[in-house]
């Protein structure tokens, strides 16, 4: 159970159409997607009284709360390492209801990237700011590393280096979350698998790393979930699904995506903090997990995960997807609604999403019988589990 | 092009003072200026006068990078500038290649450089082709000038030119 006060479950989700373009602003977005969560939950928006979102989420709290009509809050907090950090606001939610700090908690990512603002393109100035968990872009800058798809790919490479692996091994991972997308009805690409000749014939966007198949698109949308006591979810209009564990960890010299100056740029040493304290707070093992969520700002982040998590050994994850470990029919089905580059890049507030549908027994692409599922997004991760 | 310069450098000119005369003044191809902080404002100085350089604790003499305001073994905030061999080996290498960063007539080789004193160094790989780049390759340091006159340390093959 996480941690020493009351059960805590997810009794709520929500979200907005997925799409390329978008007219709606963000803050309608979070407010369509936030309203969604509640009457999926059956609470009346006015009790909420605690929000969690993103350092970089565009939307205030105060402008949910005229939208929503909420009363009073009691907790706010934003949690930093952009996409990196999203299950970060359900490890807070949970520890402001398990202490009972507030009984009701809205989280929520808004994205609107292609109205105002362009994602991924080269940028000199705007991620600077505290909480991105990316101060050291500064020494990227002169050298034209200039854009997330670079930073990224300059630490993986030394991964395909060490193990061999090449961009076919990565277009697998591209494979299989188009494959998941083509029969999410909610995914923006919905009956559009790829193969991997396909895959290997799209261009570069940093050679000899990531192709474009690789990479999550530039979107729009918003998805949201409620968190309260496991014990009143039990009275709502939901079948609750606990978070039986929830952690963050920052380990000494890891970075969200510059992330160059710890020992073994192999690994994945945030990830790995998280795995050690899920595993550490729900006396579970990965042979347990029935489904995982696992974030994919890249293909290559899904290898490193499953590496970090003890799916597999360290440098075996080519071999493990190869062999088809992943699908659902595998060991352990993963990102089962088409990861962001199938479903949308909602930030990972959709693995979320995505993994409560499969303990509802609701997902598109449901697996059969899950019980237990691993929700990460990198620098945070939550067990979640059929109440 | 100038789609994607407008917003890059509305974003950059608020950051960074001073920067919309020295971005204004840019060629297409010319290479953007280190961002200038308190805290690694000595390394881009040591560049200008043609010396590769990093923090050293004044107290135990370990070296940090990126530049921190203590020394996270002792504490201690006497902080040295050391300077550095300027060898080393590329430990990992990419070329971007869309979108195009911004200040580069043709894709640069990107790499992080494992320096011999045990920091790395994000920086390019000049004067060696993508087809023989190649991890592990020793390389030492050379440097290239900004679009707004200041200098950043670039690598070169060791044994060559």
């Amino acid at each position: 159970m996480f941690g020493a006060g009351r059960a805590v479950a997810i009794a709520g989700i929500g979200q907005t159409t997925y799409a390329r373009r978008d007219e709606r602003s963000e803050s309608l977005l979070a407010a369509e997607a936030t309203l969604a969560a509640l009457r999926d939950a059956g609470v009346a928006p006015a009790d909420v009284d605690g929000m969690i979102t993103y350092t970089l989420d565009p939307v205030d709290e105060i402008g949910i709360c005229r939208a929503l009509g909420v009363r009073d809050l009691a907790l706010t907090s934003r949690v930093p390492g952009g996409g990196a950090g999203a299950l970060g606001t359900i490890h807070q939610a949970a520890a402001a209801v398990a202490a009972g700090a507030c009984e009701t908690v809205l989280v929520w990512r808004a994205i609107n990237q292609g109205a105002a603002y362009r994602y991924g393109q080269p940028q000199a100035g705007g991620m600077f700011q505290p909480g991105s968990g990316t101060s050291s872009l500064l020494w990227c800058m002169p050298f034209g590393a200039q854009a997330p798809a670079t930073w990224a790919a300059l630490a993986i490479q030394r991964y395909m280096h060490e193990f061999g692996v090449t961009s076919r091994d990565f277009g697998r991972i591209a494979v299989l979350h188009r494959k998941h997308a083509a029969t999410n009805p909610a995914a923006i690409f919905h009956g559009k698998p790829i193969t991997l000749d396909e895959h290997q014939a799209s261009r570069w966007i940093v050679e000899p790393v990531l192709r474009l198949l690789d990479c999550c698109q530039e979107n729009a949308g918003a998805a949201a979930a409620v968190i309260t006591t496991l014990e009143r979810a039990r009275d709502l209009r939901q079948r609750p699904v606990q978070i039986l564990a929830a952690a963050q960890s920052i380990p000494a010299e890891a970075e969200v995506i510059s992330n160059y100056y710890h020992a073994d740029l192999t690994t994945m040493p945030e990830a790995m903090g998280v795995a050690k304290r899920l595993w550490a707070q729900s006396g579970l093992a990965p042979r347990d997990m029935h489904a995982a969520l696992l974030y994919d700002a890249f293909t290559p982040n899904v290898m490193k995960q499953l590496e970090a998590f003890g799916f597999c050994e360290h440098g075996e994850a080519k071999g493990f997807v190869a062999d088809g470990h992943c699908e659902l029919s595998g060991s352990i089905p993963t990102n089962t609604h088409g990861g962001h580059s199938g479903e949308a890049y909602i930030h990972g507030m959709n693995l979320v999403t995505e993994g409560v549908r499969q303990l509802r027994g609701t997902a598109a692409n449901q697996v059969a019988g899950a019980q237990l599922v691993l929700v990460s997004s990198g620098m945070a991760g939550a067990i979640l589990a059929k109440a | 092009m100038a789609v994607h310069v407008r917003p890059l450098c509305a974003k950059w000119c608020t950051y960074v003072p001073g920067a919309r005369a020295s971005f204004h003044a840019m060629t297409a191809a010319a290479r953007p200026d280190p961002i200038v902080t308190a805290d690694n404002a000595f390394f881009w100085e040591a560049c200008a006068r043609g010396e590769l350089v990093a923090q050293r604790c004044g107290a135990c003499g370990a070296f940090a990078h990126p530049p921190r305001p203590m020394c996270p073994r002792c504490h201690s905030t006497q902080r040295e500038v050391a300077r550095l061999s300027g060898r080393g080996e590329v430990w990992s290498w990419i070329v971007p290649r869309h979108p195009a960063p911004i200040g580069f007539a043709e894709a640069p080789v990107v790499a992080l450089i494992a320096l011999d004193e045990g920091v790395r160094l994000v920086s390019n790989v000049v004067g060696v082709a993508p087809e023989a780049m190649r991890n592990g390759l020793r390389v030492e340091v050379a440097f290239e000038a900004t679009a707004g006159g200041k200098a950043v340390p670039v690598f070169r093959a060791m044994g060559r030119g």
